[in-house]
């Protein structure tokens, strides 16, 4: 008891955690507000919410000007260049998909203010797994950023399928962290210790190689694997993403598995330093998540679903870098980094446009795209871009990031690398493969059941669409722009 | 040397002139139908007008040099800058592409295919203009990567929305054949940008096509080379198309529409041996002349295959488009040989089956708009229905035999002969063999071209036809084709316009094969 009341508190930098604590209390105010107002706060709800998450940008531009990087708790919370980055991209994500639900949530009469609030606090978890570097707080950050999602994912709750997503969801999320910590326990006795970088160094006294230490670093990887539904992890992922509100979709595959990347780039660039383990592992990962989710991508006639396996695919092209992270760890890291930015704008411009789209047809049939550049040339112009991006065809932004792909594996050079490129070549086409079905739908096809009335576009759904596009169209032209984060994430990492 | 002044724009203005006037044409309500017709017209027109003014400006006395060089930071952390610049071997291909949408906007002027939409046709050539004529003057890899591939998404959907019924499969077919052979591309520029060498062993680290085209492929061992150049080959050799890769040309030819059709032969083919000349084979000499011999019998099976598929084939658009596999199989003979003849060849037959087919196109295209069927046994009596056309339709398929004095001569004679005395220590043999067998594919070719003439301009009109008033060479019809009839008779009574473009750069390509060759 003495112990226990004998505790200090220590030391805060208030500075380097105000954007996790702008999120914390425009989630608060979110509350007040509606026990207050009630019924008359739901007009201002999503407002409210996305000033909140621009807000939080505020700090992250001035830790930025700043410049110098902030360790808390031992060295379990860092805010450095590479969390900024994240927690930047985080945030924009964040208030892009606020931008895409106003429309849903009201129209579909589900309850407005928990569902921000919910949406905040997952990614307040986002934003503090940006800073984890110690297994404790990237648990807790986990927990976090999952729990509110799994609630989100069912709310539709009067729809079967949306309860299939959630429960799905929560279930295998369960599960996964249950393999995690198990890894976690067999690591902390194996190292005696919690933090990156102690487990790091304790790691290469001991040749990283024992039995046990292959086991907690492979299940604490596998656990993370479900989270960025890498395949043979990412059974959940097609129901889930079919059964959810599209919105939610869509922050599932780009927020949620964004944070479960960043997570991965901690564990393998700063944690664990067996890269005779790792690199085969993320090689076989990497290859099987690409083939499997395009091909089985091939067969969708369900839009949301054919972008769920496609996100599962560009999960796996995100994956090939760590398959060299031990030869060309700076071009790797950078790679994926740049990956995750590109395909956060073009993924989300791409569930935006189906938004619009289902809102006038009512449909998530891939038919229900017939048409679309009679009627809606404007919509089927961006979605073309928007898949030739996710595609990596130039001048859309994807095309870099395959580039970084392909950068990273020859850089490190060997037949393994270079089989891993072809790998990734030969899933570009296939992916082109399924693209071009939605593009020959809304091109090539008449128009779905004749009905010629135009699509209406909410300005919420608008600026979520102009925002997409025009990121995705920069970092296509302008790859610099995009570049540049990456390079400055990559530095702070390796510790350079 | 970079240029200055207006000079250092005029490379930049005619690539995205096209462009700006696509974005243009954007904002303009459909309904302004003239006007978006006029705007289009004009920046394709005003890009033109640079291509002369470049052709003016130009100093032939040292068209070996890169000239109206433009070298400007890009994206930096990867090292790839926006270097653009113009020599003899690009300068006729850049004019051919700044010549050949003007034509194609004019002919389908008021009449572009169903389903109709002339502002979406129009945006979508001016767009790939604008990815055609970047391709031809990028001398960095990444850059000319980028535009390589914004060719490909209009051409999809030209192919794809006004084709004719096969269309899904034939657009579909193209993209998925060229993005792979591109995805191969660029990790070959990949290990070109982290293996090569200068000369004192340092690694460049650079996409600059200029010092790549200096290194010379010093550092990379053999082996690896040969392994690079199979990824350029892949990538450059289906979208000549060479022998295994082709069957995606006659699906997207036959299902093209008309002016698809003329800039896919005239313009887009030539990407690839373009990339062939310009890329693969300076950058990796040593490769090159291991691979040789494989090109040489690709393309001379090319050649004959081509030539056996025009004498089975039924319908007349689907014809021309083996007979472009057989003819750019000679312009890969001439690449394989790599002499200086062969390469000046080779040049010359790109120009030369860029007007020439290119002019098959239309021609057939025009008779499919005025029959509604392209079956050779269905035509007939073009000649007396409407003479002009049928005549321009003979002038074209002699050209295109490679009747001397006229175009397509220059570049299917040289191109045999080079193979008699291959240069870098190549078999003369296997060469020799070669080039008896391309021999014999000239005599296919003449073969099917007058059976193909004679089927459809000879005699009288098939009896379902008699009645038909076919209405002869209409006024934006003779606009879009003069210029090519001129270009087929100028460049085959004149052929140095083009070889003495040409010959410094392909001799100084040469020059670097023997030499790397003779080093080792």
């Amino acid at each position: 008891m003495e112990a226990l009341l004998a505790f200090t508190r220590p030391p805060l930098d208030w500075h380097a955690l105000a954007p996790e604590l702008t999120l914390l209390a425009v989630g608060t105010i979110l509350t007040l507000v509606d026990i207050i107002w009630d019924e008359k706060s739901k007009q201002v709800m999503p407002t409210l919410a996305g000033v909140g998450l621009l807000a939080g940008l505020v700090p992250i531009l001035t830790l930025a000007l700043d410049g110098t990087d902030r360790a808390m708790f031992g060295g379990a919370y860092m805010v450095d260049d590479f969390a900024l980055v994240m927690k930047a991209l985080f945030l924009i994500v964040g208030y892009i998909i606020v931008l895409m639900s106003v429309d849903y949530i009201r129209d579909g009469d589900y309850y407005e203010n928990e569902y921000y609030t919910l949406m905040l606090t997952s990614l307040l978890g986002m934003l503090m797994m940006a800073s984890s570097r110690d297994l404790i707080s990237v648990f807790v950050a986990l927990e976090l950023l999952s729990i509110p999602a799994y609630m989100m994912a069912a709310w539709r709750k009067g729809g079967r399928r949306s309860n299939e997503a959630g429960l799905k969801y929560y279930l295998m999320g369960v599960f996964a962290s249950a393999i995690m910590l198990y890894g976690m326990s067999l690591i902390y006795g194996l190292t005696g210790s919690t933090s990156f970088s102690s487990i790091a160094s304790a790691m290469a006294l001991n040749d990283g190689v024992t039995a046990m230490s292959i086991l907690g670093v492979l299940f604490v990887l596998i656990g993370f694997a479900f989270k960025v539904s890498a395949v043979p992890f990412h059974n959940w992922a097609p129901d889930t993403y079919e059964g959810a509100p599209t919105p939610v979709t869509a922050f599932l595959a780009v927020a949620s598995k964004a944070a479960g990347m960043v997570a991965l780039i901690q564990l393998v660039f700063v944690a664990f330093d067996n890269h005779e383990v790792i690199q085969p592992f993320f090689w076989l990962i990497a290859a099987l998540t690409m083939t499997v989710g395009n091909l089985i991508a091939l067969r969708q006639t369900n839009i949301v679903r054919l972008l769920a396996y496609s996100g599962i695919a560009q999960g796996g092209f995100m994956l090939v870098p760590f398959a060299v992270a031990g030869q060309a760890s700076e071009r790797a890291l950078q790679a994926i980094v740049i990956y995750l930015i590109i395909y956060a704008f073009m993924n989300l411009g791409a569930f935006s446009v189906v938004l619009a789209v289902s809102r006038k047809t009512r449909s998530g049939e891939l038919e229900s795209f017939g048409g679309l550049f009679q009627y809606a040339p404007g919509l089927a112009v961006a979605m073309t871009i928007f898949l030739a991006a996710l595609a990596g065809i130039p001048p859309a932004g994807g095309w870099f990031a395959k580039f970084g792909l392909f950068r990273a594996l020859l850089d490190a050079g060997g037949a393994w690398a270079a089989t891993l490129g072809v790998v990734v070549a030969i899933n570009t086409v296939i992916a082109f493969a399924y693209y071009a079905r939605v593009l020959g739908q809304m091109w090539f096809q008449p128009i779905h059941e004749g009905d010629e009335r135009p699509i209406k576009l909410t300005s919420a759904l608008g600026s979520a669409l102009v925002i997409a596009l025009v990121a995705t169209m920069a970092f296509g032209i302008l790859p610099g722009l995009v570049g540049h984060f990456g390079e400055v994430a990559v530095l702070s990492t390796l510790g350079r | 040397m970079e240029a200055t002044g207006f000079d250092a724009w005029v490379l930049t203005l005619a690539v995205f002139l096209p462009l700006v006037g696509a974005l243009i044409m954007m904002v303009v309500p459909k309904a302004y139908e003239l006007e978006v017709k006029l705007i289009a017209l004009g920046s394709s027109l005003a890009a033109l007008a640079v291509g002369i003014y470049i052709l003016f400006q130009f100093d032939y006395g040292s068209a070996s040099e890169l000239q109206f060089v433009v070298d400007k930071g890009w994206i930096d952390i990867i090292n790839s800058r926006y270097i653009i610049g113009l020599d003899g071997l690009s300068l006729p291909l850049l004019l051919l592409s700044l010549l050949v949408v003007p034509l194609c906007l004019v002919y389908s002027w008021n009449h572009v295919p169903s389903p109709g939409n002339t502002k979406a046709f129009f945006v979508l050539l001016l767009i790939l203009s604008t990815g055609m004529n970047g391709s031809f003057i990028s001398q960095d890899m990444i850059l000319f990567f980028v535009f390589f591939e914004i060719v490909l998404l209009p051409m999809y959907f030209l192919i794809g929305v006004w084709g004719g019924e096969e269309r899904r499969y034939a657009s579909l077919k193209f993209f998925l054949y060229t993005l792979f052979g591109s995805a191969l591309m660029i990790i070959s520029f990949l290990a070109l940008f982290f293996l090569s060498k200068d000369a004192a062993g340092n690694p460049l680290q650079t996409f600059d096509m200029r010092l790549l085209t200096d290194a010379a492929g010093s550092g990379i061992v053999k082996t690896t080379q040969v392994w690079i150049f199979a990824g350029l080959f892949i990538g450059f050799g289906i979208k000549v198309p060479m022998f295994p890769f082709h069957t995606w040309l006659p699906d997207a030819h036959t299902q093209a529409p008309t002016v698809g059709s003329v800039i896919l032969a005239a313009v887009l083919l030539k990407l690839g041996t373009y990339g062939f000349i310009r890329i693969a084979i300076p950058f990796l000499p040593e490769a090159a002349v291991a691979w040789a011999p494989w090109i040489g019998l690709l393309a001379v099976i090319g050649i004959i295959y081509g030539a056996l598929g025009c004498l089975a084939q039924k319908d007349m658009k689907r014809l021309i488009a083996f007979s472009s596999v057989a003819h750019m199989g000679f312009v890969m003979l001439g690449i394989a040989t790599l002499t200086d003849f062969g390469l000046n060849a080779a040049v010359f037959g790109m120009v030369a089956h860029g007007l020439i087919t290119g002019m098959l196109f239309f021609v057939a295209g025009s008779i499919k708009e005025r029959y509604h069927t392209l079956e050779i046994s269905r035509l007939g009596g073009l000649l007396k229905s409407a003479p002009h056309m049928g005549w321009i339709l003979g002038f074209a398929t002699m050209a295109s035999l490679g009747l001397p004095g006229l175009a397509g001569f220059w570049g299917e004679f040289p191109a045999i002969l080079s193979a008699y005395n291959p240069g870098a220590g190549l078999s003369e043999e296997l060469f020799r063999t070669y080039m008896v067998i391309a021999a014999i594919g000239t005599v296919l070719a003449a073969g099917y071209l007058l059976w193909l003439y004679q089927r459809t301009a000879f005699g009288e009109p098939t009896e379902e036809f008699a009645d038909h008033e076919i209405p002869d060479v209409s006024r934006n019809e003779w606009i879009a084709w003069v210029p090519f009839l001129i270009g087929i008779v100028l460049f085959g009574v004149w052929p140095n316009l083009i070889f003495n473009l040409t010959d410094g750069v392909v001799s100084s390509i040469t020059a670097n094969v023997e030499a790397v060759v003779a080093g080792r």
